[in-house]
């Protein structure tokens, strides 16, 4: 009883803006807002590829939002079915309920936000916290709690937050044990001294800084004859400053966090660093951008014994690009090694002007990204040092272990009304110990790959695009292709058939064709696409975020919806 | 028994919020970045009795990319004839962001560019996938949406434009 009635009494105080707006002067009408994804799969047997069959032979997911808002005042609620969860996902993940619900008021003059329940948040680029979703990829680390910003004045943003993580779902959201407490402040200089001229100062200033701080229930580790105290408080802090003048940007990022033996770093009481530089030059028809990134012992999870995607406070992507044809973004995609890495990209961005000799009618897009990863530059320490704190670093700099190497090029141009084509090469050295995307080759990958797209304009509101993608390799399963061909009526249906053949695989009985068609239905916000064919094992990408899915064969229907 | 006074008391309110609420979504207020990395609230970007196109992209995505650089050809022409303003909301996160603006000018778009890196904007408008298309009227009312791209679908885009430029 005592239960049930501080449920109804949190109920009456997250619903209580609804009363007290609608009963205001100034009566705003509410509206609602939702969504609904449905994907559903169907198995079959086929040990060529290694697709099995679970036990209830389909799979199936289902999320549906719905935000009611009235002024200021917002209230939201996922519904979320795995019955059971689709492969690839999570396969804890059971049952139907509510994972997520919030209620929010955020004042219109922007001064005053809070929220109750479930929120998604991020503290600079997210190097010390940042509790995000990727839905179709079964990843959410939603925090639980309460969360308040504030914006006191033009050019200040306070923000603080207390609560739980999303870690599971069995019918209901379960969080997981740790408590994340944290506050940020950023300073914008040309809006805090607007009246000073500030907004036409010539460089826009911005400077930021964090603090996170974990608790979970400590205890004590053996290791070998050290019984050793697990600290249950752990602080990690950020300090961020951004810089932008005529064209020009330039960012850097310094974070810290104190000993947390964790999973990821094997329980060593070494303090974590990382350091974030960033510097780019843009104008229109040109860009280049740098970035170099060097992560030490970064991982941050409100559960220390946990691993991959569970419970991540922060948030640190790869320095690879992600990559979107189907052969480069899937087979070899390269994420950060979190215990600790050293990294840098460039790119470069040019515009062949239109009319020009070499830019043709339409002008011609060109890009270059080069990135590399490498582990860090340490010295092992000997004996109990060792067991306690592992190594010692001594740059910042490349260590000597190579992790990526990925240069890619594209010309993209369009030849007529009718006719485009866009053409990418990549150089890939990826290796597969630092990132185990793959069981059956331990050591570095060396691949090339080409890719022709081409787009028609075959009538009118009618395309046919096609890509044709290959990968040489001598190493892993060797040579790869991929053709699709994708043709779309516009605006309501398409039509696509795409095939990935293994051909160069040292092993002639694994040289596999992964056949897969779907053709779909577009009506404005409603979408249903019906496919069937075999889909490869690999890693599915989702902006910057991956995750590996098991080979399988079958039906697929995919359904989504939003008003 | 007080729980089923709260309880019932719950219910009424829900139920009379729900009857007086309208069902036509209205675009809601989020504070995001543009590409200069001023603070932009979402609700400031309707021109009253304008239409404005807002589409969620990202450089990771195809389509996306083919939808912007169609509309970019003929986004004076639209502009002119419609008074049409086009804001592209990325949904790029801190993997990908630095990549927006240089992105953005070798392709030459005139779009007001926003950056939405955790998705704050794109979830309070219920996207599930992007591309996401919608066109707001002047009063800042979603009057239509499109959840894909496919080469041709600016024609339908520019009928839409029509109907609701005043």
């Amino acid at each position: 009883m005592g239960r049930m009635n501080f449920r109804a009494a949190v109920f009456a105080v997250l619903l209580s803006p609804v009363i007290v707006f609608g009963q205001g002067p100034e009566r705003e009408a509410g509206s609602v807002s939702g969504n609904l994804q449905m994907l559903w799969q169907s198995y079959s047997e086929d040990a060529l590829i290694g697709a099995i069959v679970p036990p209830e032979k389909s799979g199936f997911n289902a999320f549906g939002n719905l935000i009611y808002q009235q002024g200021g005042f917002s209230a939201g609620m996922r519904y979320e079915s795995y019955l059971n969860a689709v492969l690839g996902f999570p396969g804890r993940f059971k049952g139907s309920g509510i994972g997520y619900r919030y209620a929010r008021y955020a004042d219109p003059s922007g001064k005053i936000d809070f929220t109750l329940g479930n929120f998604y948040e991020q503290f600079g680029s997210g190097m010390i916290l940042r509790s995000y979703e990727e839905r179709a990829l079964g990843i959410d680390n939603a925090l639980d709690g309460v969360r308040l910003i504030i914006r006191p004045i033009e050019g200040i943003e306070m923000k603080a937050l207390y609560g739980r993580q999303r870690l599971d779902f069995d019918s209901r959201l379960i969080n997981g044990p740790g408590i994340v407490r944290a506050v940020d402040g950023t300073i914008d200089m040309n809006g805090l001294f607007a009246n000073r001229g500030g907004y036409d100062w010539k460089t826009k200033i911005s400077l930021g800084a964090s603090f996170v701080s974990k608790f979970q229930e400590g205890g004590t580790i053996s290791k070998d004859s050290l019984i050793l105290l697990l600290p249950e408080n752990i602080g990690a802090w950020s300090y961020r400053l951004d810089l932008q003048r005529s064209g020009w940007s330039a960012g850097l990022e310094y974070s810290g966090k104190v000993n947390d033996p964790n999973a990821d770093n094997g329980y060593t009481y070494r303090n974590g660093e990382a350091l974030l530089f960033n510097l780019g030059y843009t104008r229109r028809g040109l860009g280049f951008s740098f970035n170099a990134k060097t992560v030490d012992n970064m991982s941050f999870r409100s559960d220390r014994n946990v691993l991959l995607f569970d419970l991540p406070i922060n948030y640190i992507p790869a320095i690879t690009q992600q990559h979107t044809y189907n052969l480069a973004a899937t087979l070899y995609p390269y994420a950060t090694v979190i215990s600790g890495e050293s990294s840098a990209s460039a790119e470069l961005f040019y515009n062949i002007p239109k009319g020009s000799l070499i830019g043709g009618k339409y002008g011609t897009t060109v890009s270059m990204n080069f990135a590399a990863a490498n582990g860090l530059d340490t010295t092992q320490l000997s004996g109990e040092d060792e067991l306690v704190y592992g190594y010692e670093r001594n740059s910042w700099g490349f260590g000597p272990s190579k992790f990526v190497r990925d240069f890619n090029v594209q010309i993209s141009r369009k030849v007529s009304k009718k006719f485009k084509w866009k053409y990418t090469y990549y150089n890939l050295e990826f290796n597969t110990l630092a990132t185990p995307v793959t069981t059956t080759f331990k050591g570095i990958v060396y691949a090339d790959i080409h890719v022709l797209e081409t787009q028609i304009r075959t009538r009118k509101r009618q395309s046919l695009r096609t890509e044709f993608q290959a990968l040489f390799t001598e190493q892993d399963k060797g040579d790869w292709a991929t053709v699709l061909a994708e043709y779309t009526w516009s605006p309501h249906w398409f039509l696509s058939v795409v095939d990935q053949y293994n051909f160069g695989n040292s092993n002639s009985n694994s040289r596999v064709h992964y056949l897969f068609g779907a053709v779909g239905r577009i009506d404005g916000p409603h979408r249903l696409s019906i496919g069937y064919g075999k889909r490869r094992e690999g890693i599915f990408c989702i902006g910057g975020v991956c995750r590996a899915v098991p080979a399988s064969n079958g039906f697929e229907v995919n359904f989504t919806s939003s008003f | 028994m007080k729980t089923q006074i709260l309880h019932g008391g719950l219910t009424l309110t829900l139920i009379a919020a729900f009857t007086t609420c309208s069902w036509a979504q209205t675009l809601p207020t989020v504070q995001l970045k543009n590409m200069a990395g001023e603070a932009i609230s979402t609700g400031d970007l309707v021109t009253a009795g304008s239409p404005t196109l807002i589409c969620f992209w990202a450089t990771w995505c195809s389509p996306c990319k083919r939808e912007l650089n169609n509309y970019a050809e003929l986004y004076e022409d639209w502009q002119d004839e419609t008074g049409v303003r086009i804001v592209a909301v990325s949904i790029d996160d801190q993997r990908s962001i630095r990549r927006v603006a240089p992105y953005v000018n070798s392709v030459l778009w005139d779009y007001d560019v926003l950056l939405d890196p955790n998705k704050d904007f794109a979830r309070a408008m219920q996207v599930v996938n992007v591309p996401h298309t919608f066109l707001v009227n002047g009063e800042g009312e979603i009057v239509w949406q499109h959840n894909n791209y496919s080469d041709g679908d600016e024609e339908e885009v520019y009928e839409q434009l029509l109907k609701w430029a005043e």
